[in-house]
């Protein structure tokens, strides 16, 4: 067992782990945070896609160990004070997910675009979600929320909202 | 007066945002695999490494001895447990329909097939006892190709089912031979359907509690068909209908690979009343490229004659399918689903079809995201390029030569279908200003002058489908088990808030919105205060749930009709209160007044209490705003479209880049077009993937050698294009709402458009077919071959 202590959506949790216990299995069995699904054991579909310390990971191919120390955010942790993110409206209003099992992820990683590339054309959208699979909305308005989240973003920022810029906790 | 500012504006017709989305947004989901409950146990299944082997020893022994393990069990310990699952389409006399345990017991049959399982107290105990099975396979050849499959000689799936084939059938529509005739031309063409792999985003899953001293039974399960599994695993077991309860909660995505009765959601189920502990199997991805259904994988053998001057006359089409090892749920009548859609949208004299369904050693096959009418319309559409091309005619010319023009509608086809309504005008001729056809065509010709490396090609398929499944008289002439109808319950409760029930299932379409607009205009009852009920046989106990693009044609209807009950109670108990003449009561925005007073009104809302009070109800008149309504369409509904594709082809590569897709669909009126826009997005999505990307591929020992998400190529958003839609709008004749199906016309319409435009880009080549998917190999191989033929055999 390895003893780890990590911060999920802002509530710190210690436990004892098995070294080989995966970062989303963690989140969803032991934590009970299954807004986080698995969509794949391949590291292909990103649907367990979630924050780790500001830049997006697949939490399948995280072990709960190697989050020891980290911040993570969830889905059900992107909200602030119950105001959506601007990435979650712009994904209901552009009508961006249909099943929305692969939107968890979709949005987490799309959080991440816009923090490293705040005004990203379509084509660096589609290529920045490259790893995130959806099978129902053929990703038209997928794009077009990123497109209209990544607009309110840069309007917010410019008032003086901290909600874009330098992600967090990364290091050069 | 406040009766204008009061009145709600109507719903249907307007781009709603979902209801569905706050909870999926913020991941407040009810997914099966979220679900916990006090002593779980995990379930894990042994399967079969082998495509074809005699199981002649299975020893569960040391499993039980591991870590964490409750319980461990082979096929024939089971076996007492269950009968053989369902296959509920007979489809001919002759068809064969195998034995098909949840967990095999004599043979494996393809690899994948269920011979053992584990149950343990979490998935990562279960998952390794697995390894201490043992089991000892005796190998047998792998019937793999379907052609080698029905010679003589071949190894047998099944014992008793001589030459693989599982059934057959012929239907003939006026004399084809008669039309080859005279001065024709004769093609023929073999085109290969391959097989695919649904890729649902969310993995099946299944949980399973029991309580013992009633024998109630729980069961949720990542399904289409929540009322199917409750009747089936009801007729499985022995176990009493009305003691089961299953709930499909949120279900991430179907596409046919849902709408199953599979042998886990046997399993589960069977455990847990076993064990006496809720039990909880989920599929891993690699796992479900296994266990749950393919798609497709037909030969398409087709013969067209067709005039010189481009009228076409016959058309006949044989089909090869490959059932895989086993009949799933509607296994034999995907390809016949398709039997009336061959001839598209032309007017030929003389149709035939045959269809033959071929066991091998893989996955079942079942239904795909258009479940036999992608296939038909892939062929008719690719025959209908590739004769233009013989004739050297332009294909849109060629088409219009032959559909049938909006002044025929109805028209019965030569297959013997009534298409209601249509504009195959009105589509294309928007489609083509859409894609700039014209100037495409011009630039393709100083394209193919210069030689340039990159060629552009056009497609086309102006396609039509038949949806809405389905009428219960046609279902029940053709072999099926059950009916066709759909079933809608409103109650417009104390509080003047209102339910309204259905009997469909979604797994992403949308019905708690689009339902909400329907019954709101229809009740005059804001739609933020109406909730739909379904995936629950306890809350939502009738119904046939949601596949073949039936939720709108089919339980909107029944919505609509219910809802219209509902005010006519109303009506009566409105008439009652205001001492009026019921035939002189008004109904509007959702109030009644007398006609000539209106200031003698009762809103829908004061009803419902008046009505749940019941202190004074008129004579006969029952307490309770509600209603029930159950809808079983004449006829199916016919959605029709036309979708333009331009591809660029990278010659020396084989690079196929989409330049622009347009989709002109006529789905009927719609109620909420962002959704069914939404609709269309995925549906092409997964069409184009069959066209350029998606193949189940196997080896000759009948390993699935794309086997994971990495071998399977589900496309990501820099392999797509956006797309550009429009739309026309017939209302159907054929039901109240004048809608159509759409949840599967992307799918049906976009895969020959995509082919088309690749061959199109490089036909002057000398290329007349590419194999789907067309990949940068394939196509540079067709270059290749075509120039060596026409060069002498120079590369």
């Amino acid at each position: 067992m390895v003893q780890i202590s990590v911060m999920v959506d802002g509530v710190r949790h210690e436990d004892d782990v098995e070294p080989r216990l995966l970062l989303v299995h963690y989140l969803r069995d032991r934590l009970g945070k299954t807004g986080t699904p698995i969509g794949c054991d391949t590291s292909n579909c990103g649907t367990c896609t979630v924050l780790l310390d500001g830049s997006s990971v697949k939490s399948c191919t995280v072990l709960a160990a190697q989050a020891d120390g980290a911040a993570i955010t969830t889905i059900q942790g992107l909200a602030n004070d119950g105001q959506w993110h601007p990435v979650q409206q712009a994904f209901h209003e552009c009508h961006a997910l249909q099943c929305g099992y692969c939107t968890p992820g979709m949005i987490l990683a799309s959080v991440d675009l816009l923090s490293r590339n705040p005004d990203p054309s379509d084509e660096q959208i589609r290529e920045g979600l490259e790893g995130n699979l959806c099978r129902c909305t053929g990703y038209h308005n997928i794009v077009e929320a990123v497109r209209t989240a990544g607009t309110a973003m840069r309007a917010g920022s410019d008032g003086g909202s901290a909600t874009t810029g330098v992600p967090e906790g990364v290091s050069a | 007066m406040t009766e204008v500012a009061d009145r709600p504006a109507a719903a249907v017709g307007q781009p709603m945002l979902r209801k569905e989305d706050a909870r999926l947004v913020t991941g407040q989901t009810t997914w099966t695999d979220n679900i916990q409950l006090p002593g779980m146990l995990y379930c894990a299944i042994l399967r079969s490494p082998m495509a074809h082997a005699r199981i002649a020893r299975v020893d569960v022994s040391a499993a039980k001895e591991r870590p964490g393990v409750v319980a461990a069990f082979s096929g024939a310990d089971l076996a007492d447990s269950w009968s053989t699952l369902p296959t509920a389409w007979i489809v001919s006399a002759d068809m064969k329909s195998p034995p098909h345990l949840p967990l095999a017991t004599d043979k494996a049959r393809y690899v994948g097939d269920g011979v053992a399982l584990v149950v343990a107290t979490d998935r990562y105990a279960a998952a390794d006892a697995l390894d201490a099975i043992e089991v000892d396979y005796d190998p047998l050849p792998a019937v793999v190709d379907m052609t080698a499959a029905q010679q003589d000689g071949s190894t047998l799936v099944h014992d008793d089912v001589p030459d693989n084939r599982c059934f057959t059938y012929r239907e003939d529509w006026g004399d084809h031979e008669a039309t080859k005739q005279g001065d024709v031309l004769t093609l023929s063409r073999r085109y290969i359907n391959q097989r695919l792999i649904p890729n649902a985003m969310e993995p099946r899953s299944v949980v399973a509690t029991v309580t013992p001293a009633t024998g109630e039974v729980t069961v949720w399960s990542a399904t289409q068909v929540p009322h199917f599994v409750r009747i089936f695993l009801a007729l499985n077991t022995g176990w009493p209908e009305q003691k089961i309860r299953v709930i499909a909660p949120d279900v991430g995505g179907g596409f046919g690979s849902k709408l199953e009765v599979y042998a886990e959601e046997i399993i589960v189920p069977v455990l847990a009343r076993r064990l006496g502990r809720p039990v909880k199997w989920t599929e891993s991805r690699s796992e479900g490229y296994l266990a749950t259904i393919h798609g497709r994988d037909l030969i398409q053998d087709v013969e067209m004659t067709v005039t010189r001057d481009g009228v076409v006359k016959g058309l006949k089409v044989d089909l090869t399918v490959d059932m895989g090892a086993y009949l799933q749920l509607l296994t034999p009548c995907i390809p016949l689903l398709g039997r009336y859609m061959y001839p598209g949208i032309y007017k030929f004299v003389a149709h035939t079809l045959t269809c033959q369904g071929i066991f091998t050693n893989k996955t079942p096959t079942d239904a795909y995201r258009g479940a036999g009418r992608p296939e038909a319309t892939f062929v008719i559409e690719r025959v209908m390029d590739d004769a233009a091309a013989e004739l050297g005619m332009d294909p849109i010319e060629f088409r219009r030569r032959n559909w049938i023009t909006n002044s025929e509608f109805p028209y019965t086809t030569i297959a013997g279908l009534e298409y209601d309504s249509g504009n195959y005008e009105a589509a294309t001729e928007r489609a083509l200003a859409l894609l700039e056809y014209d100037k495409l065509r011009t630039e393709q010709a100083e394209r193919r002058q210069r030689g340039d490396t990159v060629q552009i090609g056009i497609g086309t398929s102006t396609y039509t489908e038949m949806c809405g499944l389905a009428p219960s008289r046609w279902l029940g002439e053709t072999g099926y088990a059950a009916g066709g109808w759909e079933a809608a319950t409103i109650r417009v409760l104390p509080t003047g808030r209102a339910e309204v029930v259905v009997g469909t299932s979604p797994h992403g379409q949308s019905h708690a919105t689009t339902f909400a607009q329907l019954a709101s205009d229809e009740l005059g009852i804001p739609f933020d205060d109406i909730d739909v009920i379904y995936g629950d046989t306890l809350t939502a106990p009738i119904g046939l749930d949601t596949y073949g693009s039936r939720s709108l044609a089919v339980c909107g209807v029944a919505i609509q009709k219910a809802a219209q009950r509902v005010v006519e109670k109303a009506r009566q108990v409105a008439a009652h209160l205001l001492e009026a003449d019921p035939g002189d009561m008004e109904f509007e925005a959702g109030a009644f007044r007398v006609r000539g007073a209106p200031e003698s009104q009762k809103s829908i809302q004061e009803l419902a209490f008046a009505a749940f009070a019941a202190h004074s109800m008129p004579e006969g008149v029952e307490p309770v705003l509600s209603a029930d309504a159950i809808h079983d369409p004449d006829v199916f509904s016919i959605p029709h479209g036309t979708h333009l594709c331009a591809a660029e082809v990278d010659t020396e590569t084989g690079a196929v880049k989409l330049r622009s897709y347009v989709a002109v669909d006529d789905v009927g009126v719609v109620v909420n077009p962002v959704i069914v826009d939404g609709q269309v997005h995925g549906g092409v999505a997964q069409g184009v993937a069959q066209a350029l990307y998606e193949e189940a591929v196997y080896d000759d020992d009948g390993n699935l050698v794309s086997g994971t998400m990495v071998d399977y190529l589900v496309p990501a958003a820099p392999d797509l294009p956006p797309w550009t839609l429009d739309r026309t709008v017939t209302p159907s004749t054929t039901n109240s709402l004048g809608v159509k199906g759409v949840g599967e016309t992307g799918t049906i319409a976009s895969t020959p458009a995509v082919v088309n435009a690749v061959i199109d880009a490089v036909r002057h080549l000398g290329v007349t077919d590419i194999r789907m998917p067309c990949s940068p190999e394939r196509v540079w191989r067709a270059i290749k071959d075509a120039r060596g033929a026409t060069t002498g055999g120079a590369a």
